[in-house]
């Protein structure tokens, strides 16, 4: 009773009108900065935190959290209608919501982000509510080699479950994977893999570099040779009428990947450094895993776009709670806010639920409006979005080409970068006309970073001996179901031969 | 398609033990105290690249892929020229940009794709062409804070008026 009595005082803080403002335009600037290809809820979060001094701590924590919420649901935006994952949150997005809007069916699919986001942040904040300490302590039993045995479990999940050439598959995670090892080695601080003694690659290779060339110049280029130029205008309407459909249809058809993304997002968001990217991804390799029709991921369904929306959603509320509770953050967005949490002369940690508990309600109790909020302006942008993929292609293509490099300079503000951009697009064209999947190497280089380390860590705290992933309460069953996994594939080939052999004889 | 997929994974195959070669500078072994070294991730996950390419030849001796079985070419006359033409564009435009600046290149780039490549009347292109950079450019300079390449000094007159109306 007690936790609903200053949950009802926060939700009454939060609603205060100087609050109220601050969440409307919060999310609405995070739902656009989230929007464009190159920019994330960090860029929103760390441009706009100077602004933040000009009103109390409470308000200022509220405004960025708004922020952090729009760009959130902003991500899928880009995914969907322009086929670019703007933040590495949105990958998986694209995986559906990119085929939905080429079958005509945009607006769906931003329906179907826009309630997964929703229902993922209200579970979130529900059980940060009512679990926040206690979640907290299982957070901190989650040690390298269970971080590491989760990322295991994401490649395997593509292994097991990929529909494509296995070999190809297990290619585009290994080079996803060495990609983001080039540069500087994070554990020893040394130079590697500096390709071809180009200087530039000092600076290691971004998520978004790999990911707009894919998906922004090879996927176009793919797109225009494949369809001979007759690639027009998308047929989706931007009814009110339709959107209320579009609703019920999301509800009965994304129902179970929602839930799965709402829980699991949560859970893996508190784990300190994972986040919401890999929160989405596996979000979406286990609802593809459970589906009925595991063959429709991948081409447009409604699943596959409401899992990692509610998988993201979730996470960044779960990653709040490391921050607050501990003074973890558990993602790069966090981070920032945990800093101007210090600026502003709190102390992050176990005390602060009781030393600043008004600001603690308070901003929980902003959560939930926030959420409502950015449903309702996200919902009432969905027919201008859908609006702009009504225009010519010969028009649309431009502009997302002009975006993927505009967007790509303004993450990494250097023209090496660009024609890196450049080199990994056409190359990607290619390999997609062998049917090379390329989804796997973006996953890898966002998890990559988090993978090697984990890796490493572990095993100089077991001097060597890869037995510690299979001795450890958690680690060992997510390590054996990653194997059962990547083996699949094997069984799989072995039963159809069997199959055969009898069917002949 | 059925030489081009062979050929790949030839040239895929080269880049893995290249990547080998480089990840083994850093040394690929454990040491003791410190962990395994800076190449090791790397270079195993360099071996990863190389005997997948291994099974992707078998599956085109084997002819189980699809690639392996097509007699298409891998790009027809439409192909070379999307290619030459998109993509001759998109090089085109990163070229420019630090000649006439950012925004003066997606200004030209928008105005080849929309009014030569597209066939679009003036009333059409001109508005892009026009607007588009311009909203670009506030969006990011003055919002956002976020300076883009100004290309060469001739330029200058015209950035001298934008960022008066910004700052």
């Amino acid at each position: 009773m007690e936790i609903l009595s200053l949950l009802g005082d926060g939700i009454v803080t939060a609603v205060q009108p100087l609050n109220l403002m601050l969440i409307v335009i919060g999310v609405s600037v995070g739902l656009f900065i989230g929007a464009m290809p190159g920019l994330g809820s960090v860029n929103g979060v760390a441009i706009l935190l100077p602004v933040t001094f000009l009103v109390p701590p409470g308000s200022a924590i509220i405004f960025l959290a708004a922020i952090y919420y729009g760009a959130m649901y902003g991500g899928a935006i880009s995914s969907i209608t322009l086929g670019i994952p703007g933040a590495s949150t949105a990958v998986a997005t694209t995986f559906d919501g990119r085929p939905l809007a080429l079958q005509g069916k945009a607006r769906l699919a931003l329906v179907a982000a826009a309630i997964g986001s929703f229902t993922g942040g209200t579970v979130a904040v529900v059980l940060f509510t009512g679990f926040a300490p206690a979640l907290a302590s299982v957070a901190l039993s989650f040690g390298p080699p269970e971080i590491f045995a989760l990322m295991l479990l994401a490649f395997a999940t593509f292994v097991g479950l990929g529909g494509d050439d296995i070999a190809k598959t297990v290619f585009s995670i290994c080079f996803g994977l060495v990609l983001a090892t080039v540069g500087f080695d994070q554990v020893s601080g040394a130079s590697r893999l500096v390709l071809f003694d180009l200087r530039g690659f000092l600076g290691g290779i971004s998520f978004l570099v790999l990911a707009i060339g894919v998906y922004g110049i090879g996927e176009m280029l793919w797109t225009i040779d494949s369809t001979r130029d007759g690639m027009t205008q998308s047929k989706a309407d931007y009814s009110v009428k339709g959107i209320i459909e579009d609703s019920g249809t999301t509800v009965r058809e994304g129902w179970k990947g929602t839930s799965i993304g709402s829980f699991l997002g949560f859970f893996v968001g508190l784990l300190p450094a994972a986040g919401a990217t890999p929160a989405s991804l596996m979000s979406y390799a286990v609802a593809k895993m459970t589906s009925k029709n595991p063959d429709k991921f991948g081409k447009g369904d409604v699943g596959g776009v409401a899992a990692p929306e509610a998988g993201n959603n979730s996470a960044s509320t779960g990653s709040m709670l490391p921050m607050l509770t501990l003074g973890i953050p558990g993602s790069p967005t966090t981070a920032v806010l945990l800093g101007g949490m210090v600026i502003w002369g709190l102390t992050p940690g176990p005390r602060l639920f009781v030393d600043e508990s008004e600001f603690v309600w308070g901003l929980i109790g902003s959560f939930y409006v926030s959420n409502l909020a950015a449903l309702l302006v996200n919902i009432a942008f969905i027919p201008l979005f859908v609006w702009m993929l009504r225009m010519p292609f010969t028009v649309l293509a431009p502009l997302i080409f002009v975006l993927s490099i505009v967007g790509g300079f303004a993450a990494m503000q250097d023209m090496f970068d660009i024609w890196v951009l450049l080199v990994f697009g056409f190359g990607a064209f290619f390999l997609r006309k062998f049917d090379y999947p390329v989804a796997p190497a973006v996953l890898a280089i966002v998890l990559g970073p988090i993978a090697e380390p984990t890796l490493r860590q572990s095993l100089l705290m077991s001097a060597g001996d890869p037995m510690i992933f299979f001795e450890r309460p958690i680690a060992a069953p997510i390590m054996i179901v990653a194997f059962i996994l990547i083996l699949l594939p094997v069984f799989k080939y072995m039963l159809d031969r069997r199959k055969r052999t009898a069917q002949q004889g | 398609m059925k030489l081009g997929e062979i050929i790949t994974a030839g040239l895929l195959a080269l880049f893995s033990l290249y990547l080998m070669y480089e990840a083994s500078l850093n040394g690929v072994g454990y040491t003791r105290g410190s962990g395994p070294q800076s190449g090791f991730w790397p270079f195993w996950l360099s071996v990863g690249m190389l005997v997948s390419t291994a099974f992707i030849a078998l599956n085109w001796f084997r002819g189980t892929s699809p690639a392996s079985q097509s007699d298409e070419p891998v790009l027809d006359a439409f192909g070379r020229k999307t290619l030459l033409l998109v993509g001759g564009g998109i090089i085109g435009f990163v070229a420019l940009v630090e000649v006439v600046s950012m925004y003066g290149a997606v200004a030209i780039f928008l105005l080849y794709y929309v009014k030569v490549l597209g066939g679009h009347s003036w009333l059409v292109t001109a508005p892009l062409v026009l607007v588009f950079p311009l909203m670009l450019f506030f969006f990011f300079e003055g919002l956002m804070q976020i300076t883009m390449p100004t290309g060469m000094s001739f330029t200058d007159p015209v950035y001298d008026i934008l960022y008066g109306i910004i700052y």
